[in-house]
């Protein structure tokens, strides 16, 4: 069971009656895990309509992969009861954290690439898989901060995860960009070292810029569209690679449906154009 | 060397106001804290939201500014204690009655537990209604020992303002908010009717009582009898089968249908 290579789109409430209508050409929908653990209602109806009619990705956001404290077994519970619910083709999370000492802060924060943090990593990675039966995808951060105690690159990072775990990765091709933009560094050698044979879904976003005195903050915002370098670097990949699930990120100052599907169609054409090229 | 542990507390401190961790650094060090504050403001930004996800009305009758400036005190009072922000709030009622500058303002942590109550009347789980001829039947062989079951999502809140009228008031086209004359207390029957219309319905206070008593497993003539003067049966019932919440029923005693 994977995701079709297609794209597919963040389902936000707002577009069901628009979906429901139109039945959009999509390979699939992602949602929010932490949006659809309530007990019942809408969230559950139009989730439930959605798999009838689409593939879907279900992307968690709450579970602190990253963090030091050990996984909140209530939410391994609820993650394990959605997916067995709705048998998604695909379940990733975040490297990154967001609970210390029973607190969640709600952001995706960064951690130091070191042995420490990689068993961390790797053992929560492994109780997750175990528990939820199922292989996760786990995909690459937005940063905005270094830490120099980190002396694993992101990419070597990654690359021993999904070694030791075998867990797939989500490239998040905006967070590649925002990250090496925020760090002075090339995104085309960052994608160069990263494991392209690893990726089973892609991520594209929408960025806001900032300006420091050494130059620009990008913040990965997802509220607005793709940006042109993040384009220009999906196509290289899906050149490199082929075509893979690609999905459209859009969580804040959500637009029209019809706004989304736009982006959709340009990931489409790439996609499309790709699998031609290969073809031929 | 920094444990991870020792890291992550030192994170959250930097979150809540302190200097960033340490072992934070950019390309350019000078700009460490400037950076970090990308994760102060997301974080800041992303629990305000949440909480205005809850509370639109308070959001409104307070305005954005004051209602940021709220949030972030209630944050820091109440982090989440859990990945589930739409689990996270319900103490905002009482955190609200507690500030000094709205002490004039009696109404809002009326009008917040409303909100409460809506978020929860939102995400409870799913029931069926009785089909009414069904339940006719059931009335009939029951007699006085007649039980109903409600809807998981039904809430009865007794206020001493009329914080449901304000709430209606405060929805696209609503009707004005009561006037100094038309203040008094009201009970607000929250619940939902199918899949996503919650209502806020300002009840008689009887027939608050009344489905109170139904709520806590009282027989139909054990909740009547308890609602005091001014109570009527059928307007009760009305509501309750208009609203599709009555979900079971029996003889007391007897198999639940």
């Amino acid at each position: 069971m994977t995701l079709p290579r297609k794209p597919g789109l963040g389902f936000k409430p707002e577009h069901f009656p628009a979906i429901a209508e139109t039945k959009p050409n999509l390979g699939f929908f992602e949602i929010h895990a932490e949006n659809y653990m309530g007990a019942g209602g809408m969230p559950h109806a139009m989730l439930q309509r959605l798999r009838e009619d689409y593939a879907v990705s279900i992307h968690g956001v709450g579970l602190s992969i990253g963090g030091p404290d050990p996984l909140d077994r209530d939410h391994l519970a609820r993650l394990k009861t959605l997916c067995d619910r709705y048998e998604p083709e695909s379940f990733s999370e975040h490297l990154a954290w967001a609970s210390h000492g029973g607190v969640w802060m709600h952001d995706l924060l960064p951690l130091p690439y070191t042995q420490e943090t990689l068993a961390i990593v790797c053992d929560h990675i492994d109780e997750l898989q175990d528990h939820l039966g199922r292989r996760m995808l786990l995909e690459n951060p937005a940063t905005y901060v270094l830490f120099d105690n980190s002396d694993i690159p992101e990419t070597e990072f990654l690359t021993e995860i999904s070694r030791r775990t075998g867990c797939g990765l989500l490239l998040d091709v905006n967070n590649v960009f925002v990250s090496c933009v925020n760090h002075r560094q090339d995104p085309r050698a960052y994608l160069d070292a990263f494991p392209l044979a690893k990726i089973n879904e892609i991520h594209l976003a929408g960025h806001e810029e900032e300006e420091l005195p050494s130059g620009p903050l990008l913040i990965d915002s997802h509220g607005r569209e793709v940006a042109e370098p993040v384009w220009a670097l999906y196509g290289e990949i899906v050149s490199k690679i082929g075509p893979l699930p690609s999905l459209i990120e859009w969580d804040n100052d959500v637009p029209a449906f019809a706004v989304l599907m736009a982006e959709a169609e340009r990931a489409r054409s790439i996609l499309e154009g790709q699998s031609h090229a290969l073809a031929s | 060397m920094l444990s991870h542990r020792d890291f992550a507390r030192s994170f959250r401190d930097a979150i809540n106001g302190g200097a960033a961790p340490e072992n934070a650094t950019a390309r350019q060090p000078g700009e460490t804290e400037r950076r970090f504050d990308v994760y102060r403001n997301n974080v800041a930004h992303g629990l305000s939201r949440a909480l205005a996800r809850h509370y639109p009305v308070i959001e409104r009758l307070l305005g954005d500014e004051c209602f940021k400036g709220v949030a972030r005190l209630f944050i820091d009072r109440h982090p989440p204690q859990t990945p589930l922000l739409i689990a996270w709030g319900e103490e905002f009622a009482a955190f609200l009655a507690e500030i000094e500058t709205f002490q004039s303002l009696i109404y809002l942590p009326d009008v917040a537990r409303i909100e409460w109550a809506r978020s929860r009347a939102y995400h409870s789980s799913d029931a069926q209604p009785v089909p009414p001829q069904k339940l006719q039947a059931i009335a009939q062989e029951a007699g006085e020992d007649l039980q109903l079951f409600l809807h998981p999502s039904v809430q009865v809140l007794q206020m001493l303002t009329p914080a449901g009228s304000i709430w209606v008031s405060q929805q696209p086209g609503g009707p004005p908010a009561p006037t100094a004359a038309q203040w008094a207390p009201e009970t607000v029957l929250i619940a939902r009717k199918g899949l996503d219309d919650v209502i806020t319905q300002a009840v008689p206070a009887p027939i608050g009582r009344f489905i109170s008593a139904l709520a806590y497993g009282r027989t139909v003539a054990e909740a009547q009898a308890s609602t005091g003067e001014g109570f009527e049966l059928n307007a009760a019932f009305l509501l309750l089968v208009k609203n599709a919440l009555i979900i079971g029923a029996d003889k007391k005693g007897g198999d639940t249908t």
